[in-house]
């Protein structure tokens, strides 16, 4: 076995105290619980509540009760009924962050609002990207009500790529028509539990606090079986303590209040160890995603989910810069290496730019090879046994060279990963002669053949109009039916 | 005492740069006792300070921590010289108020508060009610109130819509011409606020700041 190469900051020791310390704030300073039914499960299984100031104060004992129902892997599906994602151990995969408010336009050099044909490119491209093992709904698309943005992105996603969809609402009535969609697709509500399509985000606000809304999507998603990812976001210094440890203290107390939260609704159910902290910019006010500092909390509570056992999750391979330049690359490269020597189960964040603010597919492509780069990484130096490594040094070879050894032939496929044109290698006569175009417009040229030349799996006629229903008959609450049936007619 | 009003102005400018909040309400006690002009104070004197750390967070060269002791310090010190403007009915000059909020469904609130924060460090009296504020509710406490900017803050697309639905309040009951409103937050922008029929938009607290003030003919006096 080639050995797996990890990153760990923190040790053994080190995760324990935090934990502790966690416990500790959760029963001595407790959680804000702003959802009655929360509340309600809080209580009946005996946590202490401060009624007025709705803070809820949960011992130790609970969380541990609560720790040990939930499941240790959760697999997800595509949309065909395949293996996607097998959360669980030291396995990576890697998806698109989600939730853009803007696309970046390469050929207009403008940052504008995405319209729909845009989340359907986005949808096709992300399917035809080898080392996205998942897709999300990247984008909020501008051209339908702003009230239905959130389930007309999944409606867009099913339609379009099978790969299974990272994705979350942004208020309380969006749970029910996604769940509807992701049924549709599955048959029934037990087919979708068995092989779950979708996982969805749900985050607490910092400092230890769950609003109604997002408390009622961890119950929404704990009821139905639909995989749900703490996203917890301590930001240093403002909704957060400044230091490392501080923030990580808080995150833990935070992901363990959503555990508890999640197992009483529907003990079993499967849940995600996530988040999405950053190290706050004291100069700017931003909350940079290509720090330093956030990766490292990432990668330091990464460690503590696995402590617990738990499927873990993060935002890395991701930048802040508003452009397609150095700064992009080289915070996308860091944050992707880095989550995948720490082993996080998702990692979230290709293609994103500006503060998960803004999407751009150009950097989608060059991120999938930023990805499998770290998936060659995580493989680790494999000694081969064969034959006798004398052998390779034959005097034939020592004179002509290796190229042609059945050696090199035999391995060279398997040793090397090999990036698509958008890593370029040539020569710089080659270079030259091929026009001087940089990774990004490298990239942009590939996005036309990947969408075009991809065989995607089409989903039935019946089940595009079974999808198509359920959209249009929210749609039809803002107006906007007789919009989409002309948008959609060819369905 | 010109002299000693120029020395005086000068350490409550100081006082604010430090971020000493203490010492910016001995201050404003002192200048009280002392029978200043408590305009003249907040004006030449805290709000000077205030713009000169807003100028150097611009730059790069001054840290958000610092500046919002700086506001706190301000804040403080206003708090105090107020009161006797308060009191005196003669010659009342209002500070131009500010009602301030988060739109309905949206809790987001890092930003509104600091928007909140350095406006009223500049001398706007500040009304902030806070996160997920009812339609209704803005336009009720317009009325009551009756600022000149009614401030809306929105970091989602779902729920940013809302912000139609105050405006439409605002006509409804009359307020609409009474009042600016200013939107802000990571999806607003200028081509939002004119789509909706707002009247400013700002990217940060800081620029939010000198919107207000441009409108109101309100202009730095320190260069
Ligand atoms: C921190 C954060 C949170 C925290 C908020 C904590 C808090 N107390 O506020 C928590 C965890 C609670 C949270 C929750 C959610 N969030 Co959030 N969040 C963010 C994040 C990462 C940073 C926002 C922030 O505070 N920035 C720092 C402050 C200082 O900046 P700012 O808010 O932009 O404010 C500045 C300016 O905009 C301006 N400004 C702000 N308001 C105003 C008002 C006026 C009048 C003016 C003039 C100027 C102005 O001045 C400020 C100072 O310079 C953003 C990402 C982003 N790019 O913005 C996502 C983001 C806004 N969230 C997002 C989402 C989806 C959510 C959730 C729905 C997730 C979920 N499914 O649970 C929930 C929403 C719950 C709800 N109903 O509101 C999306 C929104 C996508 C969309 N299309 O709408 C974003 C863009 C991230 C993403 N791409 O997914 N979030």
């Amino acid at each position: 076995m080639n050995r797996r190469p990890k990153l760990e900051l923190l040790d053994k020791r080190r995760i324990e105290q935090i934990i502790d310390d966690a416990l500790e704030l959760l029963s001595k300073v407790g959680v804000f619980v702003e959802n009655k039914e929360g509340l309600k499960l809080l209580d009946e299984a005996g946590a202490k509540i401060d009624k007025k100031k709705k803070r809820v104060h949960i011992k130790s004992e609970l969380v541990q009760r609560c720790l040990k129902s939930a499941p240790k892997e959760i697999k997800v599906y595509d949309r065909v009924g395949r293996l996607a994602l097998d959360l669980k151990g030291y396995n990576i995969h890697f998806d698109p962050g989600s939730a853009a408010l803007w696309i970046y336009d390469l050929k207009k050099d403008k940052i504008r609002e995405p319209v729909t044909s845009d989340l359907i490119r986005f949808a096709q491209l992300t399917d035809g990207l080898k080392y996205l093992k998942a897709q999300s709904t990247a984008l909020i698309p501008s051209d339908v009500p702003k009230e239905i943005a959130d389930r007309y992105r999944l409606f867009i996603s099913l339609l379009y790529s099978s790969k299974p969809v990272v994705t979350g609402t942004f208020v309380k009535e969006g749970f029910e028509v996604m769940r509807d969609m992701l049924v549709s697709i599955r048959g029934s509500e037990d087919d979708l539990r068995r092989e779950p399509l979708a996982i969805f985000d749900c985050c607490p606000s910092p400092p230890l606090k769950w609003s109604d809304l997002t408390c009622q999507n961890l119950i929404d998603c704990a009821k139905s079986g639909i995989p749900a990812e703490l996203v917890s976001m301590p930001l240093t210094g403002a909704t957060a303590p400044v230091t490392l440890t501080g923030a990580l203290i808080q995150h833990t107390a935070e992901n363990l209040s959503g555990i508890v939260i999640h197992q009483l609704a529907q003990k079993g159910s499967p849940i995600i160890y996530g988040g999405s902290p950053a190290c706050f910019d004291m100069r700017t006010g931003t909350t940079p995603m290509g720090a330093i500092e956030t990766m490292m909390i990432d990668s330091s509570y990464n460690q503590i989910g696995k402590y617990f056992g738990l499927p873990t999750h993060a935002y890395m391979g991701l930048s802040d810069s508003k452009t397609l330049d150095y700064q992009s690359g080289l915070e996308s490269g860091i944050g992707a290496i880095l989550a995948g020597l720490s082993g996080i189960n998702v990692i979230s964040g290709p293609g994103m730019l500006d503060f998960e603010s803004c999407q751009s597919m150009e950097k989608l492509v060059i991120d999938n090879e930023i990805c499998g780069m770290a998936y060659r990484l995580i493989e680790g130096i494999a000694f081969r046994k064969e034959p006798p490594f004398l052998e390779l040094f034959k005097e034939e070879y020592l004179e002509k060279g290796f190229l042609t050894s059945p050696h090199t032939l035999k391995w060279f496929k398997e040793e090397v990963f090999f990036p698509s044109q958008v890593i370029d290698r040539f020569n710089l006569g080659e270079w030259l002669k091929k026009g001087k175009k940089t990774a990004v417009w490298r990239a942009n040229e590939l996005i036309e053949k990947i969408i075009s030349s991809k065989s995607f799996d089409e989903l039935s006629t019946e089940k595009k109009n079974e999808l198509f229903k359920i959209i249009q008959s929210d749609a039809k609450k803002y107006g906007f039916d007789q919009e989409l049936k002309k948008r959609f007619k060819s369905l | 005492m010109e002299k000693k009003l120029k020395g005086f102005l000068e350490e409550c400018y100081n006082a604010v740069l430090e971020g000493d909040k203490q010492k910016a309400e001995k201050l404003a006690t002192e200048a009280v006792k002392s029978g200043y002009d408590p305009y003249l104070v907040i004006e030449n004197g805290l709000v000077q300070g205030i713009e000169k750390l807003g100028e150097r967070w611009e730059q790069g060269t001054c840290f958000l921590p610092e500046l919002v002791l700086g506001a706190e310090a301000v804040k403080a010190g206003i708090s105090i010289l107020q009161e006797p403007i308060l009191k005196s009915k003669a010659g009342r000059k209002n500070l131009p108020r500010v009602i301030i909020g988060t739109i309905e469904g949206d809790i987001h609130d890092i930003g509104k508060t600091l928007v909140a924060t350095m406006l009223s460090a500049n001398g706007f009296e500040v009304i902030d009610l806070g996160v997920d504020v009812k339609s209704d509710n803005f336009v009720k406490m317009a009325k009551k109130y009756e600022p000149k900017f009614l401030c809306l803050s929105s970091l989602l697309t779902t729920t940013m819509q809302n912000e139609i639905r105050v405006i439409e309040g605002l006509k409804k009951a009359n307020l609409r011409k009474k009042l600016k409103v200013m939107v802000g937050g990571a999806p607003a922008s200028l081509s939002w606020a004119k789509e909706i029929g707002a009247d400013l938009y700002a990217e940060n607290a800081i620029s939010a700041v000198k919107v207000a003030q441009r409108e109101i003919g309100h202009e730095s006096k320190r260069k």
